[in-house]
């Protein structure tokens, strides 16, 4: 871990985004700072005491609202819990000066305090985040209001602003992740469509398990979701509108298979996968007029494509050389470029929200690693290894990157695994059973 | 008349061998799973309509006779001599039966990507389907489906298994093509 204590200007750019100042800049000692990148050794301690409840309504969420918070930032590797019974002080009101001493003599870096208070179904939840070295509050305190059925959202915005503050990278909690939950002998699979909280929190399910269903993907607003399902007994691609949970097939074409669905920035524009007499090509798709275009056209498998967040590029995988491999094409179709060079196979090739990356699957000597590679191919890292990994998604902050991890035999099962771009904080999402193909929504608003 | 319960038995043994088949879930494989069923209720009397692996006209006979899946080397479309043999075999089958309709299902192992092996699974159906219509079986027929690594019919994860997993299966039903 760097526990910066001189000023960068990409510090100094993001308190002046985030706060609507560089007040900070004069803080003495520098600030609290976390450099993702550098491969944090040691967690930063903070402490982040019961919220106060502000009202006898507020009560059940005031400490439940703080759990949440301290799993969030905890669960980053990055971030290092006090627990509540090493704490000296005591907050009693969310206006009283903080005991900067008391916080520094437990080693406290960070210390977060709020308040809430609750009126029937409405619920606001207030707090603020220090620098205790610093012995300054670290940005403006901050009030997010909302229905009390939303009160992990409003723990997710707490622990995302602080996670902001401190590491100078977007958030990423308060968002959802759809997924394929699985049950079931292996070779009798059901499977349908859920979603749930980025941490495994509040599991909605989606189709039930009639009918085969493969590889969700969010919109990029996050209001419907492409997947593959075999409701008409073949592969076909469908859009379901998230909050009415209807779904209508987007290429009905007899004689072909579509799958491998995602959105292009636009929201509008599909891309996927089209199967005709063996050969599968990567075509688009205007999901309001039905127009289709043919991007590829080769012999080969074309499959697994994504857009840069710009929308002027697409990533796909391609086995014309012989072997699985990713290139890059325009967004419009023309000559692809292979980025990929190492040994092995890679497939299901995924550009990072913030452009920088792209996340991918390699098959090499019998294993299956999830790595990054730039955008040109170069600096490949491999992040994982195990008898399966496969399909990445990427948090919408492009730190961090979840996928599906199976276990090998007749007992082999899947389930979700996150791990974050320095290869570091591999960990299992928990699900309520097998889960498979998560695909990670935006930032909510 | 000794021989009739025999006959009975075999006849539900061998049905109870094709409901066996896992791998379809669907309307496919459904004549061999109706032999089993008639075989087994009320003494066997009405299995004898659907026939067994002994009768060359039924579906058991199909399955398990003449083989309705071929296998695929890995990451292979291509179609080995023995695969062609029981191709040719199938092919002579359903021109001979024509009031079957025939979905060919593409099948992949667990090792791979799951948009890949669709793929994959898709360019196995459609060599089969292929090699059926160069022996002259109607192309109108016919349908493929990939089921990827979806739906294996051995769970282990060894070569052993893998190569059972790899396959492409003649699945009939009757119907469309009646």
């Amino acid at each position: 871990m760097t526990l910066f204590r001189t000023l960068t200007p990409a510090f100094l750019l993001a308190c002046a985004l985030l706060t609507g100042q560089a007040g900070l800049a004069q803080a003495q000692n520098g600030p609290l700072r976390i450099e993702i990148t550098e491969g944090v050794i040691e967690p930063l301690p903070f402490a982040v005491p019961d919220f106060i409840a502000e009202n006898g309504a507020a009560g059940e969420y005031a400490a439940n609202i703080a759990r949440v918070i301290a799993s969030d930032l905890a669960g980053t590797g990055l971030f290092r819990e006090i627990p509540a019974s090493a704490h000296i002080s005591r907050v009693t009101s969310f206006d009283a000066p903080v005991a900067y001493a008391d916080w520094k003599a437990i080693n406290a870096q960070a210390l977060i305090t709020g308040a809430v208070s609750a009126s029937g179904d409405r619920i606001v939840v207030k707090f603020r985040l220090f620098d205790v070295y610093s012995g300054q509050p670290l940005g403006e305190g901050l009030q997010f209001a909302g229905t009390t059925q939303s009160w992990r959202r409003m723990a997710h915005k707490v622990a995302d602003a602080a996670y902001s503050r401190i590491t100078g990278e977007g958030g990423y909690f308060d968002s959802r992740v759809v997924f394929v939950a699985e049950s079931g002998p292996k070779n009798q699979r059901a499977k349908r469509l859920a979603v749930m909280d980025y941490d495994g929190a509040n599991v909605q399910y989606l189709t039930d398990s009639a009918s085969l269903v493969l590889a969700p993907r969010f919109s990029p607003t996050g209001d419907r979701i492409l997947f593959t399902s075999y409701q008409s007994g073949f592969p076909r691609i469908y859009v379901m509108d998230v909050a009415s949970v209807q779904a209508r097939g987007l290429d009905e074409q007899p004689g072909t298979m579509t799958f491998a669905p995602r959105f292009a920035p636009d929201g509008r524009t599909v891309v996927f996968s089209l199967e005709q007499g063996g050969n599968t090509d990567i075509y688009t798709l205007d999901s309001q007029t039905g127009n289709r275009q043919q991007l590829t056209n080769s012999p080969a498998i074309e499959t697994a494509p994504s857009f840069s967040p710009d929308g002027s590029q697409i990533v796909f995988e391609s086995d014309r050389s012989g072997t699985q491999q990713i290139y890059v094409m325009p967004a419009g179709g023309g000559e692809p470029r292979r980025i990929s060079g190492g040994a092995g196979r890679y497939g299901t090739p995924v550009w990072s929200p913030r452009g920088d990356l792209i996340a991918f699957t390699k098959q090499n000597e019998g294993r299956f690693h999830i790595g990054v590679m730039r955008t040109d191919g170069s600096e490949e890292r491999l992040l994982t290894a195990s008898f399966l990994d496969e399909g990445p998604t990427w948090a919408p902050n492009g730190r961090v990157i979840m996928f599906t991890r199976e276990s090998a035999g007749a007992g082999g099962q899947p389930a979700l695994y996150s791990v974050d771009i320095s290869g570091r904080n591999l960990r299992q999402v928990s699900t309520n059973g097998p889960a498979s193909d998560p695909a990670w929504s935006p930032l909510l608003p | 008349m000794t021989l009739l319960p025999k006959a009975l038995l075999l006849v539900a043994a061998l049905g109870l061998a094709a409901c066996n088949n896992p791998d379809r879930f669907g309307a496919g494989g459904a004549g061999g799973a109706g032999g089993a069923g008639g075989g087994l209720g009320a003494g066997g009397i009405d299995s004898t309509g659907l026939g067994g692996a002994g009768d060359p006209t039924s579906v058991a006979y199909f399955q398990q006779t003449l083989g309705d899946r071929v296998f695929f080397a890995v990451d292979q479309s291509s179609l080995s001599d023995t695969a062609r043999t029981t191709l040719l075999g199938q092919a002579q089958w359903l021109q001979t039966n024509n009031d079957y309709a025939i979905i060919i299902e593409g099948h992949a192992d667990e090792q791979g990507t799951r948009e890949y092996n669709l793929a994959l699974g898709a360019r196995r159906a459609s060599a089969v389907q292929d090699f059926l219509i160069s022996q002259g079986v109607a192309a109108g027929r016919m349908r493929t489906v990939s089921y990827g690594k979806e739906r294996p019919i051995e769970v282990c994860s060894t070569e052993d298994c893998y190569s059972r997993n790899r396959r492409a299966v003649t699945v009939l039903s009757m119907g469309a093509g009646a």
